[in-house]
């Protein structure tokens, strides 16, 4: 006969046992991508392009500023005489003399593409994500039944997503940026290269790493927060 | 039979699914007491309602009334925690379906409630070994569910619900999924387990099979109990059961 049936454990002890260190906690979420290596790859890859997008628009956006500069510094220079017009200067300078008002249209432009560089983005990541924990109710039901909490598998697809969102997004900025950084380099030679460039890209990349991560991070809890509080029978029941 | 002590208590257990404007009962005031230590069978055509009776017994649904009782406590009465420690240490559940995860080996499967019960790893893969020896599987602890066949995935899901050492088992057409073969094995094994470990087996069935190790049978047929058998009672008619379950 079973031990454990005639004691019944107090409630602190059951409070104490259920609950899982955080670290844990990790541990299971990092296991979790790994062995699911493949899918978690197709995951990143969405919220990967999402930002890569988003940081090359944002990125073309920044060396067209930077590009305005150099063109206004050297005009003013050529003006002021101390510096010696090359062919392409000529070239830039009447280029960009001839019509402000396409240079304007071009800035707009670009806002739009950057706008629409954050939906897709959005878009890209909320799919990847709601995707992934939809493919796994019946899992987070089988959890539940094994003695899961509620706040555990929120607690894992919490860190899942995080971790996930962190390096994806990274590498997607990476990704963003040195594609169009390459083709400026070409186009534009080192001289783009300057503080403004760095201080740019810095920014840029902070804020499109938070933005990729608590975008992954949004749209991963909402659907799990649905998925940990269904009862394990309904979540059982859902076939995809 | 064990002491005539009740693991499991239903009473007035009522069920309605509603779904847009159209309600469904699916059990309609169950009262049924179990004792500890007995492998009760619950038999019943298609649709009769035993696999929400299995729900509202393991805590997996809320029945829309009536009470379940597990070791004396009434189940509502549980909060969150309460309730997964129940799901966790007190009850094992085992699914026509398996319900393996699959993308964790065997192993990883079996051990997996040991983690949610807070033991160390080293501690969990010994009691993971332990069970999976019991269940033949030893030497497949590192296959994944994909890589093993229906009946083996059945043992692993078998041995992944002793993990805790459960008082009860509750299992939902374990050999629905399964040939004739293998479905026995998984029948003898289950009752090996009643036997010698003391467990108590609830098990809802289409399978025949099941009455000879059953100790009772609890005939369920829209969503009420039509008859309680003890097996010494029908042991003898079985054919007149077959035509019963084809109604
Ligand atoms: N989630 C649900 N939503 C709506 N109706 C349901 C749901 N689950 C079960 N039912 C209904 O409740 C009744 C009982 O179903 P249940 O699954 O308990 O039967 P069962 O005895 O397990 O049948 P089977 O032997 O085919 O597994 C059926 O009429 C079924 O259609
Ligand atoms: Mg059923």
């Amino acid at each position: 006969m079973n031990s454990k049936s005639s004691a019944p454990p107090s409630r602190s002890e059951i409070k104490r046992q259920i609950q899982l260190p955080f670290r844990k906690a990790v541990e299971i979420s990092i296991k979790s991508i790994r062995i699911r290596m493949g899918r978690s790859i197709i995951t990143a890859g969405g919220i990967l392009l999402g930002i890569a997008f988003f940081s090359s628009v944002r990125m073309s956006a920044m060396f067209a500023d930077i590009q305005n500069e150099i063109t206004k510094d050297r005009k003013a220079r050529i003006q002021a005489g101390t510096l010696k017009p090359t062919e392409k200067d000529t070239k830039l300078i009447a280029a960009s003399a001839v019509d402000a008002v396409e240079e304007r249209g071009a800035a707009n432009r670009l806002k739009w593409l950057s706008i629409m560089g954050l939906i897709v983005c959005t878009v890209g990541i909320a799919n990847a994500m709601l995707m992934s924990v939809t493919e796994r109710y019946k899992e987070i039901g089988t959890m539940k039944c094994l003695g899961a909490l509620d706040s555990l598998i929120v607690k894992l697809f919490f860190i899942e997503s995080c971790l996930l969102g962190l390096i994806a997004s990274a590498l997607g900025f990476v990704l963003g940026w040195l594609a169009v950084s390459v083709v400026n380099l070409v186009v534009l030679g080192l001289e783009a290269f300057g503080l403004p460039f760095w201080l740019g890209s810095v920014q840029l990349g902070l804020f499109a790493v938070a933005m990729g991560t608590a975008l992954t991070f949004v749209a991963t809890i909402a659907p799990a927060i649905r998925a940990a509080q269904m009862p394990p029978a309904a979540a059982l029941r859902v076939e995809i | 039979m064990a002491s005539q002590e009740y693991v499991v208590r239903t009473r007035g257990l009522m069920k309605q699914y509603t779904m847009g404007n159209q309600t469904v009962s699916a059990l309609n005031g169950v009262d049924l007491d179990i004792y500890r230590g007995e492998y009760v069978s619950i038999m019943g055509p298609s649709g009769s309602g035993k696999s929400t009776l299995f729900n509202a017994i393991g805590g997996l649904d809320k029945p829309t009334s009536g009470s379940v009782f597990i070791n004396d406590v009434d189940m509502a009465q549980l909060d969150a925690q309460e309730l997964a420690y129940l799901r966790c240490h007190t009850i094992g559940y085992i699914f026509q379906t398996f319900n393996l995860i699959p993308v964790m080996t065997a192993l990883e499967n079996v051990t997996l409630p040991t983690v949610f019960a807070g033991m160390s790893t080293d501690d969990g893969i010994e009691r993971g070994m332990e069970l999976l020896n019991l269940v033949g599987l030893g030497d497949r602890y590192h296959h994944k569910p994909s890589e093993l066949s229906g009946g083996q995935q059945q043992r692993v899901a078998i041995a992944r619900s002793l993990a805790n050492h459960p008082s009860i088992v509750l299992a939902d057409e374990p050999t629905g999924n399964l040939d004739l073969k293998t479905g026995t094995e998984i029948i003898e094994l289950l009752k090996h387990l009643n036997r010698d470990q003391g467990v108590t087996i609830i098990s809802a069935t289409h399978d025949l099979k099941m009455v000879d190790v059953s100790d009772r049978i609890v005939w369920i047929r829209d969503g009420v109990i039509a008859k309680i058998e003890a097996r010494e009672d029908i042991e003898l008619k079985i054919g007149e059961m077959e035509g019963e379950l084809a109604h």
